[in-house]
């Protein structure tokens, strides 16, 4: 049962980053832009635990958040799993143990999916601003998600060393 | 995977509209406890933000209600004449807004997460009686339009979706054309209206409700849209350049009225 106790820390940040989201983040316009906690947490549980659970972690909470606002089902899930696999991997090999790490994260995958997801709205068809996109709101996008960095990924820290079982001790040390 | 489910998404008859209304279905209660932690919150937050603004606002309401008041006589005796008329007429018109409507009350339970997408879900779905294209209103005015309806969840799309297009007019000189979003982030703009019409600042602008049968407008006559902040014409241009400022505070919406047609076709 072990295997399964990450997994599922795992899975309710992500849920209760997407609920907390929908409902009382996208509504708080500061600057012309709305903070992204999806996208910070999603960062958080990447850089901690690698690749694979940041692109696992990024196609369910992107599919949480279409779920729950009855957009078209798939379009977040793409963005964030491309974001939550870039990030495990950069973590894994450029910044690893660098104190910046989360910071240089956030500050490109906020652009980077904000890019993305105007593409990707271009060409379904949506009619989009890239002006409003871009200019009015990425500024203070990444402004926002830079300062709530350090909160988030304290928490989810926090949280994924909760009730984990140490390992047991897989060498033998020689005495004497 | 994200891209198969982007594909079967948008291919009509793609099998997942089901599973998405029980996925939103099953989330509700989940959104619905969010926001009741979260109100207090927000309510706080909205209270001391109005603070800033209250002194500037108070002297332009003082002198708003003074002008309405004058215009409240003078719609009263046009209300009773109008009403004469149409009875020496026998006038037959169209269902009418308020009285031509019944209302579904419901709250806001989640909002888009991104700029690209102008469209909040409410707590109110087909089993409670709304349909597809149902208007949707609050007592300050036009919030948008019933886009996507699941059992007991839908999807609103607001005035301010670059999608969302309403035909309108001038409360005042009657002048028509059609809102749209405007430049500014939750500014509209009265396009087509053509340079022989008039406009004046401060006019308000209502939903035009027209009827070509068999087509007919999606929206009733006479719900508030917002008023004129601004209208402009060049030698170039064919049409006014009207900027609005919608009467709904986007930002700050909770509860919604969802109308339904007392005469359902």
């Amino acid at each position: 049962m072990r295997f399964l106790v990450e997994p599922a820390k795992v899975g309710v940040l992500i849920f209760v980053a997407a609920i907390l989201q929908v409902t009382l983040f996208s509504s708080a316009q500061i600057l012309g832009g709305t903070p992204d906690v999806v996208l910070l947490t999603l960062m958080a549980i990447a850089l901690l635990r690698g690749s694979v659970y940041g692109a696992s972690a990024g196609f369910a909470a992107g599919l949480l958040v279409d779920t729950a606002n009855l957009g078209t089902l798939g379009v977040t899930s793409l963005l964030l799993t491309i974001a939550g696999y870039w990030i495990g991997r950069y973590g894994e090999t450029t910044g690893r143990d660098r104190l910046h790490a989360p910071y240089v994260s956030v500050a490109v995958a906020t652009v980077l999916v904000q890019f993305g997801a105007l593409f990707l709205h271009y060409m379904l068809g949506d009619p989009v601003s890239a002006r409003i996109a871009l200019l009015d709101a990425l500024p203070a996008k990444v402004l926002l998600n830079l300062i709530l960095t350090l909160p988030v990924y304290a928490l989810v820290r926090r949280a994924l060393a909760f009730a984990t079982v140490p390992e047991g001790a897989t060498e033998v040390r020689l005495l004497g | 995977m994200a891209g198969a489910l982007v594909l079967l998404s948008i291919v009509p008859g793609g099998g997942l509209h089901g599973v998405q209304s029980t996925g939103a279905a099953v989330l509700r209660p989940f959104e619905v406890g969010a926001e009741r932690v979260a109100a207090p919150f927000r309510d706080a937050y909205n209270w001391f933000a109005g603070l800033v603004h209250a002194k500037s606002e108070n002297a332009r309401l003082r002198t708003q209600v003074d002008k309405y008041r004058q215009l409240a006589i003078q719609s009263k005796n046009a209300v009773q004449e109008n009403s004469d008329l149409k009875r020496q007429l026998r006038f037959v018109g169209s269902p009418e807004f308020p009285s031509g409507f019944n209302y579904i009350a419901t709250e806001i339970v989640s909002r888009a997460p991104s700029e690209f997408q102008q469209q909040v879900t409410i707590a109110a779905g087909s089993v409670n009686g709304v349909r597809l294209d149902d208007p949707v209103v609050t007592p300050d005015g036009l919030v948008g339009l019933v886009t996507k309806v699941a059992h007991n969840e839908s999807q609103v799309s607001l005035v301010t979706d670059p999608a969302s297009k309403v035909s309108a007019m001038d409360n005042v000189t009657r002048a028509t054309g059609i809102v749209g979003v405007g430049q500014g982030r939750g500014t509209l703009i009265l396009d087509r209206v053509s340079k022989s019409q008039s406009i004046n600042p401060d006019d308000l602008i209502v939903t035009q409700g027209w009827r070509v049968p068999p087509l007919k407008s999606l929206y009733p006559h006479g719900i508030p849209i917002g008023y004129v902040t601004g209208a402009s014409q060049n030698d170039l241009d064919l049409y006014w350049n009207v900027q609005l400022h919608p009467n709904v505070d986007f930002g700050s919406l909770q509860n919604v009225l969802v109308l339904v047609p007392k005469k359902r076709h």
